[in-house]
């Protein structure tokens, strides 16, 4: 990809809170183009109200986000347009459009930003269909009709939909059987070197972490209290850490070794 | 060349053709690089050979692969020999995933035909009301069924659960029922005393305003605020929670969802209208009375005195008895349009609306069906 080191999103200091509670308390995080950053937390410890912030669905007490180099606090309203095409959200639930069958929720952010022509977005959207390993048919059902796995490709294929740069994935896993599990995280891999994807990733599920995440950030008491490799999270002293990744599901993952 | 930017270009050598493309092949362009391309396919030259050429191309996504690939194939089906090449090797992976895709032949949808759509639209309509009118003589059973066996276990009876919905459906909106029909009833004798005063019976206002009111604008009014106000209520909360798989909840637990959520919801309603048709009776005619005292220049005690001959406690029991079976009407469809609720919102908003509708006529039509009940029995 282009500069090899391009940091593509850059938070700094960053508080978010709710009411009196401040959940995030002056974190800052670095993600680089093309990585594949998984991000692991305690449960309700902030990590989507992370994610939910540097899309815009939250508002922060302070600090600043540098998505591609630029501040998201001084886009105008149509910079800020141009840059939520560059970005594809994931949610944990999917949340498709449930009046709208699979095809035209992949079509919903062609239609309305770009102007093809039917054919070409009919093909565009059984091409991303197959792209997340689903057949093209899927496209005449309704979300109500899906399976969870289905859901989450869908899903995951409406967030391709415009061609992001950056992919953030809320638990994508998360109510999967391990074989799904294990072909989402083979899909996203395929997806990030095909499409030369940067892919910021909300999990607990250790397999992805050790089979899919270049490098892992932890969250503990509103900061990133770590961030590196996989194997270095792991011989970490930090006491949470030590919790996290050698408790006890943790630690016959450890003990099996690690896929690869 | 026009102000758009040339993307393909097209060049014939010998039996070979050369398609070079350039530029930016990305979504935000594909609007303007199809119509080039199916320019390009319009006039074919007979060739054996097709390269297609994309090493001028900056940048390459999904459109753009597929786009290349689209050309590819038209090509490739018109039997000529094709190939692509210079192309940057880190979009390699892109174009083969994107070679893999839309191998089979989309469906063609059928044509439409506006004239017997529309024809058969009409009819699914008319066996749908059948179906509709089906479903709620079946809900009627159950209910019966479930009511007969609380009856027989009345320590089953969810008590708390009445109370709740009495308190939503009847006490709040008690100061809403009051104060339209105390403005009903004040239009009412304004209208009344306005244009009896032509012939000169304004007296007779107050006639009309006690059996209008009593017999049946009071419960009528009352019904079709309760079907709007409650009535969408109750579709709209078991069309939630069929939804969100509340309702197997309750069944695997053991419960049945008609007894702990339709009953109990059911019940408050009959409770509520009776007594909130009362209610707003009393109100329409406080409102007569005072626009009557105020416009007409009647004194109460003359209005009263006028009202106790005009109206007997028939005209009163009119109105009262078919309360209950209102209720009882609202109620039903309501709750049978909330378990007929799909998985998509916009299924929800749909049998919202359908409750109302079909409670408000239905609730018209009862009342015609009463009308004929009371005047066939003399009261």
């Amino acid at each position: 990809m282009a500069a090899a080191e391009e940091t593509v999103i850059r938070v700094r200091d960053l508080v978010v809170g709710f009411g009196k509670v401040d959940v995030l308390k002056g974190l800052n995080l670095d993600i680089k183009r093309g990585e594949i950053m998984g991000f692991v937390g305690a449960s309700g410890g902030g990590k989507s109200v992370l994610t939910r912030t540097i899309i815009g669905l939250l508002p922060k007490r302070k600090g600043t986000i540098e998505v591609f180099g630029k501040n998201l606090d001084e886009l105008d309203e149509e910079e800020r347009q141009q840059m939520e095409r560059r970005w594809g959200v994931l949610f944990q639930q999917g949340a498709l459009f449930s009046s709208l069958n699979v095809r035209q929720n992949i079509q919903f952010p062609l239609r309305e930003n770009l102007h093809l022509s039917q054919r070409l977005m009919d093909e565009v959207a059984s091409a991303k269909l197959e792209m997340v390993g689903l057949s093209a048919d899927v496209g005449d059902k309704l979300p109500s009709e899906l399976s969870g796995g289905m859901t989450k490709r869908a899903a995951l294929a409406r967030s391709l939909a415009l061609d992001p740069e950056i992919v953030f994935l809320d638990e994508p896993t998360s109510g999967l059987d391990p074989i799904s599990a294990g072909e989402f995280d083979d899909l996203i891999q395929a997806l990030q070197q095909t499409l030369g994807l940067t892919v910021f990733m909300v999990t607990h599920d250790l397999d992805s972490l050790h089979t899919v995440c270049d490098r892992v950030a932890a969250l503990a008491d509103g900061k990133v209290i770590a961030v590196g490799t996989i194997e270095s999270m792991i011989e970490s002293k930090h006491p949470w850490l030590r919790a996290y990744f050698h408790g006890k599901r943790a630690r016959s993952r450890i003990n099996g070794g690690t896929r690869k | 060349m026009g102000a758009e930017p040339l993307y393909l270009k097209s060049e014939v050598e010998g039996r070979k053709l050369v398609l070079a493309a350039e530029g930016d092949w990305t979504s935000a362009f594909a609007s303007q690089i199809e119509p080039q391309i199916l320019e390009a396919l319009k006039k074919r030259p007979r060739v054996d050979r097709v390269d297609i050429d994309v090493s001028k191309v900056r940048r390459l996504d999904t459109i753009g692969a597929w786009l290349v690939e689209r050309l590819r194939r038209t090509w490739e089906g018109g039997g000529a020999k094709t190939a692509i090449v210079g192309l940057d090797p880190r979009y390699q992976v892109l174009l083969d995933e994107v070679a893999a895709s839309n191998k089979e032949r989309a469906k063609k949808s059928p044509r439409e035909q506006p004239l017997s759509d529309a024809l058969e639209s009409i009819g699914h309509a008319a066996a749908d009301s059948l179906v509709d009118l089906q479903a709620l003589v079946r809900f009627l059973g159950v209910v019966t069924m479930v009511a007969a066996r609380v009856a027989v276990r009345p320590w089953n009876f969810r008590f708390t659960s009445i109370v709740h919905h009495l308190d939503r459906v009847g006490f709040r909106a008690v100061p809403i029922i009051m104060l339209i029909q105390f403005l009903i009833g004040a239009i009412l004798a304004q209208q009344g005393i306005f244009h009896f005063s032509k012939f000169g019976a304004e007296t007779y206002v107050v006639d009309m305003l006690g059996i209008l009111v009593l017999r049946e604008l009071g419960v009528l009014l009352v019904s079709v605020m309760l079907a709007g106000r409650s009535g969408s209520a109750y579709t709209a909360e078991l069309g939630s929670m069929r939804m969100r798989e509340e309702m197997d909840a309750l069944r695997v637990m053991g419960f049945d969802p008609v007894e702990v959520l339709v009953l109990p919801r059911l019940i408050a309603l009959v409770i509520a209208l009776p007594l909130l048709t009362f209610i707003g009776s009393m109100a329409a005619l406080l409102g007569g009375g005072i626009v009557i005292w105020l416009y007409g220049n009647m004194p109460p005690e003359i209005f009263l005195e006028r009202l106790r001959d005009a109206i007997s406690i028939d005209t009163f029991k009119v109105g009262l008895i078919k309360a209950p079976f209102m209720a009882a009407v609202i109620g039903l469809i309501a709750c049978v349009e909330g378990f007929r609720v799909e998985g998509s919102a916009e299924s929800l908003g749909e049998h919202t609306t359908a409750s109302v509708v079909k409670a408000i006529f239905l609730v018209i039509v009862l009342d015609g069906l009463f009308a004929m009940f009371f005047a066939g029995i003399d009261m």
